[in-house]
């Protein structure tokens, strides 16, 4: 049943700080709301358990892309639609920039935020895979302060994030160095547009002769969160990508993931098709240096 | 809570709880009735309106942050009761049945148009693919975006242009 909108309070503060002397005043008390492309559906279906919502949208200290020499940093309220136009992302990271055209219609686009999408923090969304493989940074901020930490501690468990109730995320760092990486990625869903992944999957490698020398795997819809695939990865680097070696990394992945039954797929099926996409993946980077 | 906005180019201010549905506001404080539900979650693009340019979902957009806000809806496309291009196209090509989806469908084409003049089969697919339609198939929708793109088509100079090159700024 649909909400009743009389029941809930939203401010919009003009500024990050106001934003943050709210939610330091009051932690835990307000949601935050970016695009509202989430938090908006849950509102229709009369799910959305806070009663007091404090809106980001507006504030321009979290909408920007800058690039320095050693990286690219991304405002946590940049909407999928700037990330598609990024030039350097383009070029750079492009698994981030094809999760952002992944990611539910062009309408969706425009609206939804890099931050929205993290914070919401569900194990099937679009832009976590490419995140963890190119080992993003997140730097978190309140009224106490500031810290970064790595992308790939920030998801704790199935809809939690490592911010503290009075925390945002601010940006997202990416390090320059994927340029002459090998990159695949690739979103099993219902259909093409704006289905939400059965499983998604991204990897960066790069090889030294025949041999790995380094690789990082991203995956959605592979446990209760996002996650990058150490023992595929442990059980990669250094090698020739041989049948043999092939067939040790899908088991080392079929061995960290736990996908499971639900109203989009089965945990068999995820566990086998993300066990043939990594194959094909490893096949292509083998094929790449021939 | 007072939120003022221009819509179809008229100042409107309206006194209504800060996380209604943009959608509702337009519908029931308005009585812009053009502007359709249809999910009611962002899946279906009936809602769809220009907010500040782009193309949106008014079902996912709370009140609040349309405050402030320049809005175009199906009812500012047409000029003095004349049917936009875009518009006379969807007529001339058969792309509306029911007629829930069209005024999405003429949003999302207008927004795609500004985007890419000339766009690519695959680039109105992609820009309409936020919008259902049940009755047509889709097939004469597509054919109506690309007529619009023929040369002598009058929907070649819609205003506002919106560079489809790569660019590194944003927030602007």
């Amino acid at each position: 049943m649909r909400s009743n909108v009389t029941e809930y309070e939203m401010i919009a503060p003009r500024t990050l700080e106001a934003a943050l002397q709210t939610m330091a005043a009051q932690p835990g008390e307000y949601l935050p709301v970016a695009g509202g492309t989430e938090v908006m559906v849950m509102l229709g279906v009369g799910k959305l358990a806070a009663k007091k919502l404090i809106s980001l949208g507006g504030l321009k200290e979290l909408r920007f892309i800058t690039a320095s020499e050693g990286s690219v940093t991304i405002g946590a309220g940049t909407t999928f639609t700037d990330i598609r136009k990024s030039k350097v992302i383009a070029e750079e990271f492009p698994l981030l920039a094809m999760a952002a055209s992944w990611t539910g219609s062009i309408a969706n686009q425009n609206r939804g935020t890099l931050g929205g999408n993290l914070v919401n923090a569900s194990p099937a969304a679009d832009s976590p895979p490419a995140l963890l493989a190119y080992d993003a940074q997140v730097e978190i901020v309140s009224a106490r302060g500031v810290r970064t930490i790595p992308y790939c501690e920030f998801h704790k468990g199935y809809k939690k994030t490592a911010l503290a109730a009075d925390e945002l995320l601010r940006c997202i760092t990416l390090p320059r160095r994927f340029a002459g990486y090998f990159q695949r990625s690739r979103k099993v869903g219902t259909r093409n547009a704006q289905a939400i992944s059965k499983i998604a999957l991204a990897l960066a490698a790069k090889m030294d002769g025949d041999r790995v020398a380094e690789i990082a795997i991203g995956g959605a819809s592979l446990r209760e969160m996002p996650i990058r695939c150490y023992a595929a990865e442990s059980a990669l680097r250094g090698q020739k990508l041989d049948a043999a070696a092939i067939t040790s990394a899908r088991k080392a992945l079929e061995g960290e993931i736990a996908p499971i039954d639900d109203i989009r797929s089965t945990g068999k099926y995820r566990a086998h098709v993300v066990g043939n996409i990594l194959e094909e993946f490893l096949r292509e980077l083998a094929a790449s240096e021939e | 809570m007072a939120i003022s906005f221009t819509v179809n180019g008229e100042k409107k201010t309206v006194e209504v709880p800060p996380v209604s549905r943009l959608l509702d506001v337009l519908r029931e404080e308005l009585h812009l009735t053009g502007t359709k539900e249809g999910c009611g979650e962002g899946e279906c693009g009936s809602c769809s309106v220009m907010l500040n340019g782009e193309l949106v979902n008014s079902c996912l957009v709370p009140a609040l942050q349309a405050d402030g806000a320049t809005i175009c809806t199906i009812e500012g496309m047409s000029a003095g009761g004349e049917m936009h291009p875009i518009q006379k196209k969807f007529l001339e090509c058969g792309a509306a049945q029911c007629g829930i989806c069209t005024p999405g469908m003429v949003l999302a084409a207008h927004h795609l148009l500004q985007k890419y003049p000339q766009p690519t089969m695959e680039q109105i697919r992609e820009g309409l693919a936020g919008n259902l339609c049940r009755c047509t198939g889709y097939q004469r929708i597509f054919e109506a975006v690309a007529a619009c793109a023929e040369p002598g088509s009058q929907t070649q100079d819609l205003g506002h242009p919106h560079p489809a090159a790569v660019t590194d700024e944003v927030g602007k």
